[in-house]
């Protein structure tokens, strides 16, 4: 599912502060359309809050972010949280096709029973997501993602609570049906940046800024041993710890 | 399965038998503590005048929930829409139960008259507040997730009301309407003791001033199972809508 025309995103002059506190100031970030791009940071550098601004989730400081063609991004993006953030009351069928029932829209049972099918769960259609695993319910997410059928799709380590197995499949799923749609997932992972993101930017510091893009060579979703992704990981650990220490 | 039926039952007969045995072997006369047997009787001898009271606090239960329900409800829901009508209702609602419905007792009877109304009044007094309490606060903690998701998603205000906030608050609507359950009886049988011409309440007051005991006891037997079955079925609904809500306890 390659899409040419999906817009890029570009963040000009960010700022967040809370109180006097400042979490970033002036960021500035262009992703281009239809690229997988992975935000990388330790817990606490504001990485959450800068996807939650570009969801349009929270208001920023100052600073703007828009569509690289120029429209708005809202209407555009389909986001993913931490968790799977299924509905315990719907099915997950009903879960998949939970966009149109929140916009009052009529459901399209066939597509999102279609999209199920493509992630392995067409027998779990009628199931609760409390009778899945956590795996499975990750997959529902994805599925529900890919049901919204946005550009853009926005990711915040949703693959954190999975156990090392299950991540690295549901990686190469989300990898494989999100490809050529403009990705941003933000993880404290190296690995899962590695495998995953065309390019990688690290967010770090004190008011944290971005480094410059680092380019992974290769296809994502990349194989764990892939020579290039070790040597990515080893320099991101590298940078990552320096940072820490500072 | 079958001890969780069996253990209220042989609890129940325990305590029968130690009732029992307090009136056979102590010399406590009937109208302090008349025996099982002496209730039995009662209850048999006077089915009539208790069938009808039954039928007439039952009435005024069921109706006390119903619209109390509806009231705590309709309360939570605007509180949720509305933090200006939260500010101004929440005091009047801490008022309305720092008052002991006891004492607005005869105030209700003066005022809605000896029938009906003053007891639903009542029963709808003691039951709002724990249903408004806890669906508020249900309404109110919605999974930040969750909500977020549905804002990506183009959600309206009122849509996330009616197809987020209302089902993550259901289980904590329901823990009110256990809690409402339980203490509906309170309100209807305090309005009958107060000022009434039916209801169990009315008829203990007579029963106790002519010194039934056995009579009195009867009442308080059909009043308890009547409570205690309307709250198992109140339990078994909610288990039933909430389904999708397991409980984590019970297991390991």
């Amino acid at each position: 599912m390659t899409r040419a025309g999906c817009p890029g995103i570009v963040v000009d002059k960010l700022t967040l502060r809370f109180g006097d506190r400042t979490i970033f100031e002036t960021l500035d970030l262009t992703i281009t359309g239809g690229e997988f791009v992975v935000l990388l940071g330790t817990s606490g550098v504001g990485k959450s809050s800068l996807l939650k601004i570009l969801a349009g989730l929270a208001t920023p400081s100052g600073g703007t972010v828009r569509a690289s063609d120029g429209r708005p991004l809202a209407g555009r993006i389909a986001y993913m949280g931490q968790t799977d953030l299924l509905y315990p009351w719907l099915t997950v069928q009903q879960n998949v096709m939970l966009g149109s029932r929140l916009r009052g829209e009529k459901a399209d049972a066939e597509r999102a029973l279609h999209l199920l099918q493509r992630v392995g769960l067409g027998e779990r259609a009628k199931a609760l997501p409390g009778e899945l695993s956590g795996g499975m319910r990750q997959r529902t997410a994805i599925a529900r993602t890919l049901y919204e059928d946005r550009p853009i799709v926005l990711m915040d380590e949703p693959f954190s609570a999975l156990d090392t197995l299950t991540r690295a499949r549901i990686q190469e799923l989300a990898a494989e049906l999100l490809e050529g749609r403009t990705a941003l997932l933000i993880t404290h992972d190296p690995f899962e940046a590695c495998r995953l993101g065309h390019h990688l930017v690290v967010l770090s510091g004190h008011p944290a800024t971005l480094g410059a893009p680092i380019l992974v060579p290769g296809r994502p979703p990349r194989a764990p041993d892939d020579p290039h992704l070790l040597e990515t990981q080893g320099h991101l650990m590298r940078v990552l710890t320096e940072h820490e220490t500072e | 399965m079958m001890q969780q039926i069996l253990r209220p039952f042989i609890t129940l007969a325990g305590l029968i038998l130690l009732w029992w045995a307090l009136t056979a072997f102590t010399s406590l006369p009937p109208y302090m503590l008349p025996s099982p047997v002496a209730v039995a009787r009662a209850l048999v001898a006077q089915r009539e005048t208790l069938l009808g009271a039954t039928a007439t606090t039952f009435a005024e239960i069921i109706l006390g929930l119903f619209c109390g329900t509806i009231l705590g409800a309709a309360l939570a829901l605007g509180m949720v829409f509305s933090p200006l009508l939260q500010r101004w209702l929440m005091p009047l609602l801490l008022l309305s139960q720092a008052i002991p419905v006891f004492a607005l007792a005869p105030l209700l009877v003066l005022w809605f008259g000896f029938g009906m109304a003053s007891k639903v009044v009542m029963a709808v007094l003691v039951i709002f507040f724990p249903v408004t309490a806890s669906f508020f606060d249900g309404l109110r903690r919605a999974d930040r997730g969750w909500l977020d998701l549905a804002r990506t998603m183009d959600a309206s205000p009122w849509a996330i009301l009616r197809h987020v906030r209302l089902y993550a608050a259901l289980p904590a609507f329901g823990s009110g309407l256990r809690v409402a359950t339980a203490i509906a009886p309170i309100g209807a049988i305090i309005g009958e003791w107060v000022g009434s011409s039916a209801g169990l309440g009315y008829v203990m007051m007579n029963a106790n001033a002519r010194i039934q005991t056995d009579v009195m006891f009867s009442a308080l037997t059909i009043l308890s199972v009547m409570a205690i079955l309307l709250w198992v079925i109140v339990d078994r609904v909610l288990k039933r809508v909430l389904y999708w809500a397991p409980e984590t306890t019970g297991g390991p």
